[in-house]
């Protein structure tokens, strides 16, 4: 057992060296949650949203990045990953090596934390320093709330590459289903709390994922934790894991 | 000497396909076993069966001692596998993807002479991407080989290689037998499977038509050899020192015989003394090709017409 969780620190760094060397999943995953921050920050940087109590736009927005690229080199990332992996025969021959698949996979999902964790202490470094955002919240809570997401948005991404066909469909059916959600959950803006687009966005986690973070940055929160953001997460990865692990698929689809 | 894989009345079903229809034989240790056969003949049916990957439909397997349906972490780490298809990590290097693997096995082979072996030294900083097709299936060669293997599956290895690629992969393939590995090789080529096998075995329809060494395939050693000329002027078949039958085709005579020395040496003496020249004159056994093609073939026609019988 030892000597598979080292096993399981090699295949973080070596999924490590291939990510940082693949311009596609660096660029898309990493380097563009930055860039939209800085866009955003930089265009609407002195705004005040009255709806959340007068707080600054980035108070908002900063914690609303954080999520979206945690959802981004999970779901996205790791979506997109294994299903180009399993279409070229990679995750076909990981099967015939005597590597257990929970290592295999879990080197991946460890490379989607790793960056994850890099990205959100960038993104909220940029906050405090360029524009003053603060966490009148708890620390412990906004981690346990990143980390629950993050493992909701894990299993989403083993989960949908049972219904993504072939690597061409890969990026777009992901991007299609992320997008939109992204927009209606109020990742880029704030969505008023009454409308039907919150209602339909709120069925799904991604509105709960930066909900739940925004807790954390809310001077007008009671809790840091939002019980009910957790359990809609906590609902999906669970529902998100039973499809994978029973329509995961290791061999190509077309034979 | 142990045997490395033991298979007994094999099938396998896919929906209403019967892609292997009861299928047994086995591999010594040590041995280069040649599967043989036409594409759709079942040939990666049994070796995915074999390899852990496909479930079978009855029949017992036993590689080297273990069923590999129930994919054991102990025999994969003794079994190297070459797949058909396979690409690997494009933003890796040789070297890189190679000393990955060596962690994943208990007794790793060495990546500098597993490199050296299938020959990308001069690869072996480059990033998996930037590699040829050739290289990359030498890659694949060395992926199956980093794990120091007992047993090693190579599935149609050098299909689309043009033919000095060809020559070079056996020249690999050569080597590794010489290491003492056993290895079950499947091919549709026959002079592959010559050059390379102790024995073959030729599948067609999902079953084994012939089985053998490759000189004895088939009958091949006892065979007829032909001895062919053409018929020279004035000189009709009935004047022939041996019996004779006319090939329309080639505009040749043929003279089937189980003593070719003995035939050749009537038919010559005979011609010198008549100071007859016999053009084009040679003596052949049927090659590997011949036989395969003839076992291959019969077997396909049979298919065709039990199935013609089933649809009337």
């Amino acid at each position: 057992m030892t000597n598979d969780l080292e096993l399981l620190g090699r295949q973080v760094g070596w999924e490590q060296r291939s990510y940082w060397r693949n311009p596609a999943a660096a660029g898309f995953s990493f380097v563009f949650p930055i860039l939209i921050m800085v866009i955003f920050a930089t265009t609407n940087g002195n705004g005040k949203i009255a709806e959340l109590g007068n707080i600054s736009y980035t108070q908002y927005y900063i914690p609303a990045i954080v999520a979206f690229g945690i959802m981004g080199v999970t779901f996205t990332n790791l979506a997109i990953t294994v299903t180009f992996k399993r279409e070229a025969g990679t995750l076909k021959r990981v099967r015939g090596a005597p590597l257990p698949a929970w290592i295999y996979l879990g080197g991946l999902i460890g490379n989607s934390v790793v960056v994850g964790i890099l990205l959100t202490a960038i993104v909220i470094a940029f906050g405090v320093i360029a524009y003053g955002v603060s966490i009148p919240g708890n620390i412990a809570a906004l981690i346990v709330t990143l980390a629950i997401g993050a493992a909701c948005f894990c299993a989403m991404g083993l989960a949908v590459t049972t219904v993504v066909p072939n690597a061409d469909a890969a990026p777009a059916i992901v991007n299609l289903l992320f997008f939109p959600l992204l927009f209606i959950s109020g990742t880029f803006f704030p969505i008023s709390k009454g409308s039907v687009l919150t209602k339909i966005a709120g069925v799904f986690p991604v509105r709960h994922f930066i909900t739940g973070t925004f807790a954390a940055f809310d001077p007008h929160a009671r809790s840091s934790m939002r019980g009910g953001d957790l359990l809609v997460m906590v609902a999906w990865g669970a529902v998100a894991l039973l499809v994978a692990s029973r329509r995961f698929r290791w061999e190509p689809s077309t034979k | 000497m142990g045997v490395a894989v033991a298979v007994d009345g094999l099938q396998k079903s896919y929906d209403t396909v019967e892609a292997v229809k009861g299928v047994s034989f086995s591999i010594e240790e040590g041995e280069v076993f040649a599967l043989l056969g036409p594409n759709g003949a079942g040939k990666t049916s049994i070796v995915e069966i074999l390899e852990g990957y496909r479930k079978r439909s009855a029949g017992t397997v036993e590689v080297l001692g273990m069923d590999p349906e129930k994919g054991s972490r102990r025999l994969k780490e003794r079994i190297g596998i070459v797949l058909q298809e396979s690409t690997t990590e494009p933003y890796l290097t040789v070297e890189e993807v190679l000393r990955q693997r060596t962690f994943w096995y208990p007794r790793p082979s060495n990546v500098d002479d597993v490199i050296g072996l299938v020959g990308l030294e001069e690869k072996r900083r480059a990033r998996l991407r930037t590699l040829s097709g050739g290289q990359q299936r030498r890659l694949d060669l060395a992926l199956g080989l980093i794990g120091n293997p007992d047993l090693i599956f190579l599935d149609e290895p050098t299909t689309g290689f043009d033919p000095s690629a060809r020559r070079a992969s056996w020249v690999i393939i050569r080597n590794l037998c010489s290491l003492g590995k056993t290895v079950l090789l499947t091919t549709h080529y026959m002079d592959e499977a010559q050059h390379l096998a102790n024995r073959v075995a030729v599948i067609a329809g999902g079953v084994f038509v012939a089985e053998g060494t490759p000189d004895s395939l088939g009958g091949r050693n006892q065979a007829a050899a032909n001895i062919r000329f053409s018929l020279p002027e004035g000189i009709t078949l009935q004047d022939l020192p041996v019996p004779a039958r006319p090939d329309k085709v080639a505009g040749e005579v043929v003279i089937d015989t189980q003593e070719p020395t003995a035939a050749l040496a009537r038919l010559t003496g005979w011609a010198v003394e008549r100071h007859l020249e016999l053009a084009g004159l040679t003596v052949t056994r049927p090659s590997l090709e011949d036989v395969y093609l003839e076992l291959a073939g019969d077997a396909a026609e049979r298919a065709s017409q039990n199935a013609m019988k089933a649809t009337t």
